[in-house]
């Protein structure tokens, strides 16, 4: 049994690459043993939508900056459906920079000399919260498919637990894009007397059907790749990387935009003079996307990508308040930046539009920017100035509000 | 900000505006540029203020001011918000450029318990003297814009406006006319001069069907409190 050793906390110089067999890369190495801080809830089950229990729950997070005497300084990040903890510091298994390291850092929007920022990973993630990847202490094995449906608000309820543990009763801002947007308005209908400030960026209260499609897409290419083994990949030895590829490079396509794509590909050929007349990567846009899909496919768990495309479809905040948005806000303490992108269809502003109408209609304070940039649904991970100028401005207030120096 | 920064910038009809509203009020600025009026109002009158900006970058400095202002405009978005959200609605200087200036007053009306109202005079002396002896199209140092390129659709006079502020059921509790450099005009210009020489009036409105007990009551100097004619 290659996964009998299980610890929460990585073990200085631990060798158990040669246990774990190929295909263990990684995703499952950090899936067992994160490189980040965890936290390990033994005490009470994670009690979740589906109806079902979780226990024990492990949260793996990061945290930069320091937390105030007050504990009244609190940022938390809420990543997205590939994303992780690793905000902004280098990635334990691609080495590359955080993916927010434009915004997070000393003198950032948000600034870790005056704030504490944490991120962790979510529910059903693969970078060492509790996941499909996780082993099942009923079997010993990975959960695979046993692996309870998680939605949103089951993200943000572990989140809590994490909060909870650290001593912290109000969150000075929850911040996140897309399905880290989705977790920002969780919070702040969830626990809205624990949420001081709120910045969903690029996001919808809930999964378009165009979206679930997208989704539906990405997750039967995994599903159909013959190594998949009905999610029991890790136990058999296989890993449907072929397919979660093919879901990646569909993915990444929605996260750009036409002119986007236009502008830094166009029909260009790639490291060839003329078309080879096969189905080679004759263009660059294909091989951008090819290389796309294998670089994913080293760092994510294919099960998790099931589980957390899932959780976005499942997302539809109004549902939950009796179809009523403006109820989920209804006299809402927390201050809200909503941040939408003109290029973004994925998470296009009429999404945006309607939580600001909701936020409205429930007398919340809010402000409402739609960034003019053609880079699409990614925009809110890249350095687009407005975007960073905006969280800037936001966040200063809210911290001159919140009485932060 | 101080007050003498707001007179040189030219926009003392924002003073006015403040003057008309009570302390401690939730007010909506509709088309708040960069929040000169709400950061007024938040430190002079202490208001929970929010704003509506169509520029991004209005938005931005907005933002970066601590205020609570959304990107949009008069005519798409004031249909969102629930009625009697607001206990003023303000609109500065920017019904002649909205797409259905009735529907925007109906909306204002609607949302606020009170609506407040400034409009340049099209009505003006220098206008009607403009198109009546030159033929042209009026430029002043206010309306500067020339016909083709002025984002000011839907020009009105101060008669014009009273018209339209009865069509639509709104009383007019307060009116103030403003001459060029901004200052009230004095008691020497009855009310039935004011389409002529007034540059632009301020008006502070309620809608018919609200009852009055219980309204918030204005701080400012004392100001006479009947219709404009003429």
């Amino acid at each position: 049994m290659p996964f009998a050793k299980q610890n929460d906390i990585r073990p200085k110089g631990f060798s158990l690459v040669d246990d774990l067999v190929p295909p263990a890369n990684g995703a499952s190495l950090q899936a067992l043993y994160p490189d980040s801080r965890t936290l390990r809830v033994d005490s009470s089950a994670l009690a979740m939508d589906s109806g079902a229990t979780l226990s024990p729950l492990t949260i793996a997070y990061q945290t930069y900056g320091v937390l105030n005497a007050e504990k009244s300084n609190a940022l938390l990040l809420c990543h997205a459906l590939t994303g992780d903890q690793h905000v902004a510091n280098l990635h334990p298994v691609t080495g590359r920079p955080g993916w927010w390291e434009t915004m997070v850092g000393p003198g950032k929007p948000f600034d870790t000399d005056r704030f504490f920022v944490l991120c962790a990973n979510v529910l059903g993630g693969c970078m060492g919260t509790t996941g499909p990847a996780s082993l099942n202490p009923e079997t010993g094995e990975p959960y695979g498919l046993d692996f309870p449906l998680v939605t949103i608000a089951d993200m943000v309820r572990a989140q809590a637990l994490l909060i909870d543990h650290l001593g912290i009763d109000t969150l000075f801002c929850v911040a996140g894009g897309s399905m880290g947007g989705m977790q920002v308005l969780q919070w702040a209908a969830a626990y809205p007397e624990r949420v001081f400030a709120a910045l969903p960026i690029a996001t919808a209260a809930r999964h378009s059907s165009q979206n679930i499609a997208f989704h539906e897409v990405g997750r039967q290419a995994i599903m159909a790749d013959p190594d998949w083994r009905s999610g029991r990949y890790l136990t058999e030895h296989t890993r449907p990387s072929k397919g979660l590829a093919v879901a990646r490079m569909a993915a990444h396509i929605t996260y750009l935009s036409d002119s986007a794509l236009h502008r830094r590909f166009g029909r260009n050929l790639q490291d060839r003079a003329a078309r080879t007349f096969s189905f080679d990567a004759d263009f660059q846009v294909e091989s951008y996307l090819r290389h796309q899909g294998q670089i994913f496919v080293e760092r994510f768990d294919p099960n998790t990508y099931l589980y957390l495309t899932r959780a976005m479809d499942y997302f539809d905040l109004a549902a939950d308040f009796g179809g009523s948005l403006a109820s989920a806000f209804k006299g809402s303490p927390t201050r809200f930046c909503v941040v939408s992108f003109t290029s973004d269809w994925l998470f296009p502003t009429s999404d945006s539009r309607a939580i600001v109408r909701a936020l409205n209609a429930g007398a919340a304070s809010v402000s409402f920017v739609e960034i003019e940039t053609d880079r699409g649904h990614d925009a809110f991970l890249l350095d687009v100035p407005e975007l960073i100028e905006t969280t800037r401005g936001f966040i200063d207030a809210a911290a001159r509000a919140r009485g932060i120096a | 900000m101080t007050l003498s920064r707001i007179l040189d910038a030219r926009r003392v009809d924002l003073l006015r505006v403040m003057e008309m509203v009570a302390p401690g009020s939730r007010v909506l600025d509709v088309g708040c540029g960069d929040g000169e009026l709400l950061r007024l109002l938040a430190e002079e009158r202490n208001v929970d203020g929010r704003g509506i900006e169509l520029s991004q970058q209005g938005v931005n400095d907005c933002v970066a001011k601590g205020l609570s202002v959304v990107q949009g405009d008069a005519d798409a978005d004031l249909a969102d918000y629930p009625n009697d959200a607001f206990d003023y609605v303000i609109l500065s200087q920017t019904l002649q450029a909205t797409r259905q200036p009735r529907v925007v007053l109906e909306n204002m009306l609607r949302i606020g318990r009170r609506a407040i109202v400034s409009v340049p005079n099209f009505g003006h002396w220098s206008v009607r003297v403009q198109l009546a002896f030159r033929g042209r199209m009026p430029v002043t140092e206010q309306l500067s814009y020339s016909w083709y390129d002025t984002p000011n659709i839907h020009f009105c006079t101060i008669t014009d406006f009273i018209e339209l502020a009865r069509e639509v059921g709104a009383v007019i509790d307060k009116s103030v006319a403003l001459d060029e450099g901004g200052a009230e005009l004095s008691a020497i210009w009855p009310k039935w001069t004011w389409n002529l020489v007034g540059e632009q009036a301020i008006f502070l409105l309620h809608h018919q069907g609200r009852e009055r007990a219980g309204e918030p009551a204005a701080t400012g100097p004392a100001r006479v409190s009947a219709e404009a004619a003429g």
